[in-house]
């Protein structure tokens, strides 16, 4: 059964429509790589995956539980809609590491939040924080940061900010992780650091829906490959389809346009 | 000589009063003006905007005349405490200017903290109290570090309402034809904002471990 079932996703911003109809499943550990121009709504559906924004119309299940359905009210309280988002882990584009935190006391903080709201904290207290330090200091280890827990995001480079974000939001351990763009506020030169840690959590069978740019990237790590274009999904099939066989004239385009600048 | 020491003191002592009770009121009368110009109930937003323009658009010598008169010639009720009176006017016109500050403050934090926060599944109390304010208060330190040493200055104004501040206990020296007193009660600013510098600079050497 998939893990994530995406069906009819719309959105509007006041006249514009932004989304328009989207659907696609994704099965537990596959990587899906969401590809096209600025504007064409990869972001916009990222961001109602995790509930930033919210669809005007469609479904989402994860692991066959409905979580969201534009239909159905009840599921749209506060209370619900942050239960329910635990689902998804988000990296953004500009990392937003909280900048009065060290990179550890980033990683910890929400489970830490969550861990208080429970009854028998105060009772064990030490234990809980002392295995949250634990957890948080083995997540920055498996990104390459254990000699950096300490540091400040100013003290950090933006590549190893993004390893501390990705880390951040492996801490609440979602379902399904995703990714906005997480290189493209990143020098040449950090790219790769970045990428080598997605890479790596792919091979660990991580679910992720990667909304990029780098195309060799995509292709290499991703089982599906979504091409968008003006809120409506053009092709979608493995990258070897798309990036070596694309049957659709605007794919082949888009493309084109990013094999003449790389 | 020891006379005019005391007068000043003691006058300089009322406009501490008046600077405490303002300093002490007006910042939680501010916070809660910022969530009125704030809130996303239009009309009350716009209904505390224009009290706000209102009270910074006026001098503040005529909001302590206001307050001093209009309850007793309006109202038929007379403010009897003249002291009273001034902490009023004060507060609410200062409330007002630290409100606005606050407004830029908060609303110059970066959308994505609060998104990040949601993601992670915090509460929208969590992410005010445990992200946001304390990115706010490094912003807005320097803008506040200046609006209290305005608010020391603006003290002696209480004198028009018949507050014996301390430059008015200097200027009855001058009849006396003494002008030292009105210069020595510069000493007794200098001194305060002195205090209240270092104290600011404290304060934002306290937040250097982090940028934002």
């Amino acid at each position: 059964m998939a893990i994530l079932e995406v069906k009819g996703i719309e959105k509007k911003f006041d006249n514009l429509e932004v989304l328009k109809g989207i659907d696609f499943s994704l099965e537990k550990g596959e990587v899906l790589a969401m590809i096209g121009v600025s504007g064409s709504g990869k972001t916009t559906l990222l961001r109602c995956l995790n509930f930033l924004e919210q669809p005007t119309a469609g479904v989402i299940q994860v692991g066959g539980k409905t979580i969201f359905d534009a239909s159905n009210p009840n599921l749209l309280s506060e209370k619900e809609i942050r239960k329910n988002r635990q689902h998804f882990g988000m990296v953004f584009q500009s990392f937003n590491l909280f900048p009065q935190y060290t990179a550890l006391r980033n990683v910890t903080l929400a489970k830490e939040l969550q861990a208080k709201e429970q009854s028998d904290f105060k009772s064990n207290k030490k234990q809980v924080m002392e295995q949250l330090q634990k957890e948080g200091r083995e997540l920055l280890e498996s990104v390459g940061l254990g000699d950096k827990l300490d540091y400040y995001p100013h003290q950090l480079s933006g590549g190893q900010q993004q390893r501390v974000a990705i880390a951040r939001a492996l801490m609440l351990q979602p379902d399904i992780l995703c990714f906005d763009e997480p290189t493209s506020a990143l020098d040449p030169e950090l790219t790769g650091e970045v990428l080598r840690v997605i890479r790596g959590l792919a091979d660990r069978n991580t679910t992720m829906v990667i909304v990029t740019h780098e195309m060799k990237f995509a292709r290499e790590v991703a089982d599906q490959v979504l091409f968008m274009d003006k809120g409506v999904i053009v092709e979608h099939g493995t990258p070897e389809e798309i990036f070596e066989h694309p049957k659709e004239e605007r794919t082949r385009q888009f493309l084109e346009r990013y094999l003449e600048e790389a | 000589m020891s006379d005019v020491f005391t007068s000043l003191t003691g006058g300089f002592l009322e406009n501490l009063q008046l600077f405490a009770a303002t300093l002490i009121l007006a910042i939680p009368l501010g916070l809660i003006i910022t969530l009125g110009s704030m809130s996303r109930i239009t009309p009350l937003k716009w209904l505390v905007r224009t009290f706000i323009w209102i009270i910074r658009g006026t001098p503040l010598m005529l909001q302590l005349f206001v307050v001093l008169y209009a309850p007793g010639l309006l109202f038929d009720y007379p403010m009897s405490n003249r002291f009273m009176a001034a902490i009023v006017a004060f507060v609410i016109n200062y409330a007002c200017y630290f409100s606005e500050i606050f407004r830029g403050g908060i609303e110059s934090i970066p959308k994505g903290q609060y998104e990040a926060g949601q993601v992670l599944g915090m509460t929208r109390v969590q992410i005010f109290f445990k992200i946001v304010l304390l990115q706010v208060v490094k912003r807005i330190t320097p803008a506040m570090g200046n609006e209290v040493i305005t608010l020391t200055k603006d003290t002696s104004l209480a004198r028009v309402i018949g507050l014996t501040e301390v430059i008015m206990c200097a200027e009855r020296f001058t009849k006396k034809g003494l002008i030292s007193p009105l210069f020595s009660t510069a000493i007794y600013f200098l001194l305060l904002n002195g205090i209240l510098t270092l104290l600011f600079n404290w304060l934002e050497k306290k937040m250097d471990f982090f940028k934002a």
